[in-house]
């Protein structure tokens, strides 16, 4: 048998694909294991999953400010659906 | 799985076909001419008997002859009503497509696509029914959110079995191994389908998919009948490849605010466990789906540009309408008993 291929896939602007690892060490050091065949390692930090991709590179802003301002969204939702009422 | 209770005369006359004694399956009597319909998107009537008849395809009835899949005059009618679907389809798309009339001509086709794709998804902000259940919805409110979804989860990834064998080269890999991940890996366990009926079994909720076919509204039933009519009709393989990027692309972030909002709710945790898996595995799938998938069969078949894009839009449209629905359920229920006297609003 062949030995085994490890790829690494480039994704503009989003992560890399990667067959064939076992283990996947993330950009704050994080280590996780490869329980599929493709993963998806985050290369820009946002992820809240680490080290893989979570899609946060797509969000508008930053999740974390998200549950910053979750209190003043909330307040605002809460506004609107009174008007509506 | 049993039947499902019709609910007009077209599902009726679906029914009525599929048990008649004897003889086989009879033709679909049209009481109601399919050209009658209005809104096929919006009839329920329309979408039941689609689905019934597409279910045929997928794991069938008790009692029903399997031969029915293939009966010359049930696919007459289902060819029937395809056709007044698959129009309605085009046309929501269509109202989606930008209006630039140079759709950047001297392009290399399969760069236009995922570069298309990529836009289309990214401008498509998590909806206010995802909002709703990350930060509102009740318990309740949730679990009909998951009776809704159950005709789609149910039978994940499903239809899109179905393009294997219509696809050749790295189009083909990249989908066999999109599906091998929705298939669980190796694993019966991870299996997509078993990871939504574990969350439903958590709950106490049946997983008969007939009795979700007779609760889903028509939109939810357009929804994923077009990825049946997509993926099962081989010249709309486009647009199943494009119906299916864009659904995995605008799937992550959703999930997991779905996930936040069950465990807010403090639901078993099958329930979140099926939308985290989601976070991960469709950050994948999406980028397999867009350049692998949708890349590779445009640099292939270029002539299948415009349908990938086509299925993407219907896919973004349709769920939209659904998701609509959804929360126009939530809202009506909220304020139909005590509409003058509560204020409460979060």
């Amino acid at each position: 048998m062949s030995p085994r291929r490890v790829t690494v896939t480039e994704c503009p602007g989003g992560p890399l694909l990667i067959r064939g690892a076992d283990e996947v060490v993330g950009i704050d050091g994080t280590t996780g294991t490869a329980d599929r065949a493709v993963v998806a390692m985050c290369r820009c930090g946002r992820s809240e999953r680490l080290p893989w991709c979570d899609d946060s590179h797509r969000a508008k802003r930053r999740r974390k400010q998200s549950t910053k301002t979750e209190k003043t969204e909330k307040a605002e939702k809460a506004e609107k659906t009174e008007k509506t009422d | 799985m049993r039947l499902p209770e019709p609910c007009g005369p077209l599902s009726e006359g679906v029914v009525r076909a599929l048990t008649a004694e004897a003889s086989g399956p009879q033709p679909v009597p049209e009481p109601r001419a399919v050209g009658d319909v209005v809104f096929p998107l919006a009839d329920r009537d329309l979408q039941l008997a689609l689905w019934i008849l597409y279910e045929l395809h997928y794991r069938g009835y008790d009692g029903i002859d399997p031969g029915a899949e293939w009966d010359p005059l049930l696919l007459v009618s289902r060819a029937a009503l395809e056709r007044v679907f698959e129009r309605a389809v085009r046309s929501l798309a269509d109202q989606a497509a930008p209006d630039e009339g140079d759709p950047g001509r001297g392009d290399d086709p399969a760069e236009r696509v995922t570069r298309e794709l990529t836009r289309m998804t990214v401008r498509e902000g998590p909806g206010e029914t995802v909002r709703f259940l990350e930060r509102r919805a009740t318990r309740d409110e949730f679990v009909s959110y998951l009776r809704r979804r159950a005709v789609h989860h149910l039978r994940e990834s499903d239809p899109h079995s179905f393009l294997l064998p219509r696809l050749g080269g790295a189009a083909k890999v990249g989908l066999a191994e999109l599906q091998y991940d929705e298939y669980g890996s190796g694993r019966p366990d991870r299996l997509h389908q078993e990871l939504f009926a574990a969350a439903l079994r958590s709950l106490d909720l049946s997983t008969d998919l007939a009795s979700y076919a007779e609760e889903a509204d028509a939109a939810t039933l357009a929804s994923v009948n077009v990825m049946s009519l997509f993926a099962l009709n081989r010249r709309l393989r486009g647009a199943a490849l494009g119906h299916l990027a864009a659904f995995e692309a605008t799937s992550s972030l959703p999930c997991d605010r779905i996930a936040r909002g069950a465990q807010r709710l403090g639901l078993p945790a099958e329930v979140a466990a099926y939308y985290e898996e989601h976070v991960v595995a469709d950050a994948v799938h999406e980028q397999l789906a867009i350049r692998t998938i949708c890349g590779a069969l445009v640099a292939d078949e270029p002539e299948l540009a415009d349908d990938v894009l086509m299925g993407a839009r219907a896919c973004l449209a349709l769920d939209g309408l659904a998701a609509q629905a959804q929360l126009d359920a939530w809202l009506g229920a909220r304020s139909a008993p005590r509409r003058s006297t509560s204020r409460r609003a979060g």
